[in-house]
């Protein structure tokens, strides 16, 4: 009987491993509980609709976050208007044009290593590079450009995993009915993989919303509303997340946490957002 | 250029001509991720050694005295690099254990339901913003670990308290900042390992955890490789979160010091730094760059590795 295949053998170390198993995933769904519960838990109460409306002004004696909100939009939108041609572009070519190997094998290797740069150092550069060389300053447009060369993995990551799954019977039934190559990209190619580019495009936004490190020296801090709708391009502008560190470091944690909600509510949302494209399309995403 | 005659007799210059445009545009787009990484590579060297030379490689790199607004100025990063050193290896000693775990639960482990709400959780942790996880450090961690401190040095007079803003707490707060790239890449590690190799095992009558520890594990070694080489290049580089938690002295990495990481002293002096002060800040940006980049050699090596075996 004790030889039975019926009766397990309990052994105490496969106890042991799956309590430690399961304790550990536990523990990072409750590290994420305890997040997003303490954020709740010290922004809903201090949460008021003035803070989105108003700019943070002595002399009126108003707190809030309007600009920062205007700021970060201008930067996703300016960052994804430069990322998205040259991101996209790049796949295109080397999932469609590019013959030569070890050509396609550096261009992988620079991605990998731009997806590997923290971002203070794309903060230093695009500060000596973007801000002073180029002579844009501190500015919106210097936190674009280098927020662009940051997500430019992302981007162009994701488009290639679309191409990939393309299947060749499209392209080859399009240039075998006598379409050029760009116009067979163009028409079939991609709007074929357009739900994988709009993921990419999507967790691009998440990361720039996340960032903060690469645009403190880029976009740099000032919280005014812009005096005009195209010059403010080219204005400091500092977005949620500087505003926050800001915030915390003077140690107002109430408009701290009200806007770390904010991005909270942004991150959720992007991530849906993802996830229904996903679930829609049967996409295959790359996070980084 | 919506084309209206497709024949390819009408049109065959114009097209030619958009064919070739587009083909040189695309290699052109292709070329920036060269174009980038070779000039933020230059612009680290031009920015960061000019320092080096001027007060000297061993008293920047090998001293250990940080004082560079004092009427004589000292420059020794040495503290620093060895906080940013200590601090990752510790960071990493505590979150591949939690992720490891986590992502064979997700891997082998878990039924549907529970893999949603996993995956879901660790996708969120990994677009929170650092801020985010910096500003819960110095709220919630911070007085954990000040806690801890009064408890330990009781009645020691000749330790300097820190509030709970110490090495102990970044450390902490990297370790959760890393799990999702630990999780995510191991799972896909432990995914990728052929299901025959489960069945023999099992077959042979292993147990799952047996299965798991003795055979899938030992087959996507490489794989969990390059998910701790990402997780520790994750946390060399990241600033924000940990920049108010740290307490950011210029101390000995002890873990109940005030410490200052690579990153922090970029960031916590750039703002007002001029002069050879800015110069080795650059420096420290460059040292930073450094360990990246090996970060990167040792993931292509280990990548390369990988390709070989299999």
């Amino acid at each position: 009987m004790t030889n039975s295949i019926f009766e397990k053998r309990k052994r105490i170390s496969d106890k042991s491993m799956s309590f430690f198993i399961y304790l550990s995933s536990l523990l990072s769904v409750f590290i994420l509980v305890v997040i997003i519960g303490y954020i709740l838990y010290r922004g809903l109460p201090v949460f008021n609709f003035s803070y989105l409306m108003n700019t943070t002004s002595i002399i009126n004696d108003t707190v809030g976050i309007l600009p920062n909100i205007i700021n970060t939009l201008y930067i996703i939108v300016l960052t994804l208007l430069i990322a998205c041609p040259i991101g996209i572009g790049g796949a295109i070519y080397l999932n469609e044009y590019a013959k030569n190997k070890k050509f396609v094998d550096v261009i992988s290797f620079t991605t990998e290593v731009l997806s590997g740069i923290p971002s203070i150092i794309y903060g230093l550069f695009g500060m000596l590079f973007f801000g002073t060389f180029c002579g844009f300053g501190f500015s919106i447009l210097t936190g674009s450009l280098t927020l662009a060369i940051m997500i430019l993995p992302i981007i162009s990551r994701n488009t290639q995993t679309a191409l990939e799954t393309v299947p060749k019977s499209y392209r080859e039934a399009a240039l075998g009915i006598g379409a050029t190559k760009w116009y067979m990209i163009r028409t079939v190619l991609l709007p074929s993989c357009m739900p994988g580019i709009l993921t990419g495009v999507i967790l691009a936004m998440g990361r720039i919303v996340a960032e903060s490190a690469a645009l403190l020296f880029t976009a740099g801090s000032v919280h005014v509303l812009p005096a005009n709708i195209f010059t403010h391009v080219l204005s400091s502008g500092g977005t949620l997340t500087i505003e926050l560190y800001l915030q915390m470091a003077k140690g107002n944690y109430d408009v701290a946490f009200v806007i770390a909600l904010v991005l909270i509510v942004i991150v959720l949302g992007l991530n849906m957002l993802a996830k229904l494209i996903t679930k829609k399309f049967d996409v295959h995403e790359v996070k980084n | 250029m919506e084309n209206r005659f497709l024949s390819i007799v009408s049109n065959h210059k114009t097209k030619s001509i958009v064919e070739k445009t587009a083909a040189i545009i695309f290699r052109g787009c292709a070329i920036m991720s060269i174009v980038a990484v070779v000039s933020i590579t230059g612009y680290m060297l031009i920015s960061g050694t000019p320092a080096l030379f001027k007060e000297g490689f061993i008293d920047i790199l090998f001293k250990t005295t940080w004082a560079p607004t004092a009427s004589d100025p000292q420059y020794g990063i040495l503290l620093i690099i060895l906080t940013s050193i200590v601090g990752v290896i510790l960071a990493i000693l505590i979150g591949v254990p939690i992720g490891l775990l986590t992502a064979i639960h997700l891997a082998e482990m878990a039924n549907k339901h529970v893999r949603k709400i996993l995956k879901s959780a660790i996708e969120l942790l990994a677009g929170i913003p650092s801020v985010v996880y910096g500003l819960l450090g110095i709220l919630i961690v911070n007085p954990m670990m000040y806690k801890l401190e009064l408890l330990i040095y009781k009645g020691d007079t000749s330790h300097q308290f820190t509030g709970g803003a110490n090495l102990l707490s970044a450390i902490i707060v990297l370790a959760i900042m890393i799990l999702p790239t630990l999780i995510n890449i191991s799972e896909t590690a432990l995914k990728s390992v052929p299901d025959d190799l489960r069945k023999s095992s099992l077959a042979l009558g292993a147990s799952q955890i047996q299965t798991i520890f003795k055979v899938v594990l030992p087959a996507a070694k490489n794989g969990i490789m390059s998910a701790i080489v990402l997780g520790v290049g994750r946390a060399i580089g990241e600033a924000m979160a940990i920049l108010l938690v740290a307490g950011n002295a210029v101390t000995f990495p002890f873990p109940f010091h005030s410490v200052r990481f690579l990153t922090t002293a970029i960031v916590s002096e750039m703002g007002y730094a001029s002069g050879v002060h800015r110069e080795v800040l650059f420096t420290i940006g460059l040292v930073l760059f450094v360990f990246i980049m090996i970060i990167n050699l040792v993931l292509t090596f280990i990548l390369k590795k990988g390709d070989c075996h299999d």
